[in-house]
C-alpha cells in the first residue's frame, strides 16, 4: 500500500452556491469508518458509518468531520487539549497500522475513494 | 411512603437499586453504560431526579452523563430536547475538561511531582467524584485526575476549572498515590455557601472560604511516615473525608493509615483510631442524625487491600472516635477478602438511618438499623467503585 497516495477524487463532487451567488466547486470524498463497540453505542450508530470529507483526506480531516457530525465523540478518540490520538486507540486501513503516521498525511487511496474503511480500533488490553 | 434509591458505580457499568422505606425488597436496574467504568454517580439535592454520572474508559476517556428522570433515561448534557432517545445522535460533548492555564483566570502552573520525584505535566484522565450543588440542579462540581476541581453551571455541558486550587502554590509538591493523582472528595458546607472542602491523594485536604477562588491546605495534625517530612503541609494521602450536615465544622477523615477528626473545619486534626484493629482503610461516613456516630471499614494494610482475617466488618464509634465496635451481623465472617473503596459508603436520611456500602467483590450491603445488622442488596455486580443513596419522599 502506498500510504502517500492521494485520493483520486472520483469521490462525490457537489456544486453549491455561496457568497452572493458565485458558484463554488466543492470536492467531497465519501469515507467509510468503522468504530469500536463503545463508541458506536455512544454515537448511536452501526458498526460502519459513512462521512463526507472536504478536501484532502487525512486522519485529521476525517476525524474533524467525524467529530463535527458526532460531537459526543470529541475527546474520545483524540485528547481535547492536545488533539493527540488517545494512547489505547489505533487507526488501521488496508491491513496497515496508520497510527503513527502524521495526522496530515494523506490516507490510502482506497480509504479516500471509499473502497476500504478506516478502522478505529481499541487496543486489546486488560484481562 | 419514603423510598430510597442507591446509585452504584462499578468497573463495568452503573446500577440503580430502589426500595421502599423498609429497605427489604429491592429492584435492580442496569447495567447502565455497560462495559464502562462508572467512578461515581450522584443526585442533586435540589432536584433528586437530576443525577450526574461519571462514565470513563482507559480507551475512550471521559463522558459525563445526566438523567433528569431519576435514572430511567440518560443523555449527555447539552443534547437538545427531543434529540434523545429519538433517532439520530445526541449533539453533545460534555467531557471537555481542559486545565485553565491562562494568566488572567488561571495559573500557568504546568507540572506536579511524579512518582520518581521529577516534575510532570498535568494530564486529565478522568472524573473521580461529582458533587451537585446543594441548591441549584444545574451547578455541579467535578474532582478529576490529575487533581483539579472543575465546575459546571449549565447542567454538566461545559466545565471550567477552579484554578485557584491547583495554582495556590503547593501544586508542584503534589504527587500521585498508587491510584493516581486524584481529587476524590468534595464537600459543600450547607451552612456557608462559600465554604468547600476537597481532598487529594496524595496531596492532602484543602479548604476554600470564598466559593472556590482561593484555597489553603488544612493538614495540621496529620502524620505520614511515608513522606520525608511526616508533618509536611502537603503530601498526605487522604483517602476520604465525611461530614454530617448537622455539624458542618466537624470533619472525619480516613487517611491512608489513621482515622482522624477535626472540630474546627480542618484547621487542626486529631487521631481517633483508638481500638481499631487496623486504621488503614478507604471509606468513612457519619450517621445522618447522630453526628458523633462514625463508620469505617478497616483494611488489613496498604500492602494487602482486603479486610482482616477473612471477616467483613464495619466498625462504628458512637463517641466520635477512639472507641469502636465491630458490626458483623449478616456480613461474611469467613474467607472474605474484599476491599471497600473510598466513595463506596453512604447513609440515607430516613428516621432509622440506613448505611450502605459496596465491595470490590461486587456486593452492595444495606443496614436499615444503623449498622446493627446487614443484608446484601446484590451479590454479584462487577467491582463496586462508588455508592450513593438518595432518600426520596
Amino acid at each position: 500500500m502506498n500510504l502517500a497516495g492521494r485520493c483520486d477524487l472520483k469521490s462525490q463532487i457537489s456544486q453549491s452556491r455561496r457568497d452572493l451567488g458565485h458558484p463554488v466547486i466543492e470536492v467531497k470524498a465519501m469515507i467509510r469508518i468503522e468504530l469500536p463497540q463503545h463508541l458506536r453505542t455512544l454515537a448511536h450508530v452501526d458498526r460502519e458509518i459513512t462521512l463526507e470529507v472536504d478536501g484532502p483526506v487525512t486522519q485529521r480531516s476525517v476525524l474533524d468531520a467525524l467529530e463535527a457530525r458526532y460531537p459526543m465523540l470529541r475527546g474520545t478518540i483524540r485528547d481535547h487539549g492536545t488533539q493527540q490520538r488517545r494512547a489505547f486507540l489505533r487507526f488501521f486501513a488496508c491491513e496497515e497500522d496508520l497510527s503513527h503516521e502524521s495526522p496530515d498525511s494523506p490516507l490510502p487511496e482506497a480509504v479516500a475513494s471509499g473502497k476500504e474503511p478506516l478502522l478505529i480500533i481499541g487496543a486489546i488490553a486488560g484481562g | 411512603m419514603s423510598k430510597v434509591r442507591v446509585l452504584a458505580g462499578t468497573r463495568k457499568g452503573a446500577f440503580i437499586l430502589t426500595a421502599d422505606g423498609k429497605r427489604q425488597n429491592w429492584e435492580v436496574s442496569g447495567p447502565h453504560f455497560a462495559g464502562w467504568e462508572l467512578y461515581h454517580l450522584k443526585g442533586s439535592p435540589a432536584n433528586p431526579n437530576r443525577i450526574y454520572a461519571s462514565q470513563s474508559s482507559g480507551w475512550f476517556g471521559q463522558i459525563i452523563q445526566r438523567s433528569d428522570d431519576g435514572g430511567k433515561s440518560w443523555h449527555q448534557p447539552g443534547t437538545p430536547p427531543g434529540q434523545e432517545p429519538a433517532p439520530g445522535p445526541p449533539k453533545a460533548v460534555s467531557n471537555k475538561f481542559v486545565y485553565d492555564t491562562s494568566a488572567e483566570t488561571g495559573h500557568p502552573l504546568t507540572t506536579h511531582q511524579w512518582y520518581d520525584g521529577t516534575q510532570h505535566p498535568w494530564e486529565f484522565k478522568r472524573v473521580w467524584h461529582i458533587e451537585p450543588s446543594l441548591t441549584d440542579p444545574d451547578t455541579v462540581y467535578a474532582g478529576v485526575e490529575d487533581a483539579a476541581l472543575f465546575r459546571s453551571t449549565d447542567g454538566g455541558e461545559n466545565w471550567h476549572e477552579l484554578a485557584g486550587l491547583r495554582g495556590h502554590g503547593t501544586g508542584p509538591k503534589w504527587q500521585p498515590g498508587a491510584g493516581g493523582l486524584c481529587l476524590h472528595t468534595i464537600i459543600l458546607d450547607p451552612s456557608n455557601p462559600e465554604r468547600i472542602y476537597i481532598a487529594i491523594s496524595a496531596a492532602g485536604a484543602f479548604r476554600s472560604d470564598d466559593g472556590g477562588k482561593s484555597w489553603k491546605p488544612i493538614n495540621k495534625g496529620l502524620y505520614s511516615k511515608y513522606i520525608p517530612n511526616p508533618t509536611a503541609e502537603v503530601g498526605h494521602c487522604v483517602h476520604h473525608i465525611a461530614m454530617n450536615p448537622l455539624r458542618p465544622g466537624v470533619l472525619f477523615m480516613q487517611k491512608h493509615w489513621d482515622v482522624m477528626r477535626s472540630n474546627d473545619a480542618g484547621d487542626q486534626w486529631t487521631k481517633i483510631s483508638g481500638n481499631l484493629p487496623t486504621d488503614f482503610g478507604f471509606v468513612i461516613d457519619v450517621h445522618s442524625h447522630e453526628p458523633e456516630t462514625v463508620y469505617v471499614v478497616p483494611i488489613k494494610s496498604d500492602g494487602e487491600h482486603y479486610v482482616m482475617e477473612g471477616k467483613l466488618r464495619v466498625f462504628r464509634s458512637r463517641t466520635g472516635g477512639n472507641e469502636w465496635e465491630p458490626l458483623s451481623k449478616g456480613l461474611p465472617q469467613k474467607d472474605c477478602y474484599v476491599n471497600v473503596l473510598r466513595d463506596a459508603m453512604a447513609v440515607d436520611t430516613l428516621d432509622q438511618c440506613g448505611i450502605y456500602f459496596g465491595t470490590t467483590g461486587g456486593q452492595v450491603y444495606c443496614s436499615a438499623d444503623a449498622g446493627d445488622s446487614w443484608n446484601p442488596i446484590v451479590r454479584d455486580l462487577p467491582a463496586v467503585l462508588s455508592v450513593e443513596v438518595q432518600t426520596l419522599a
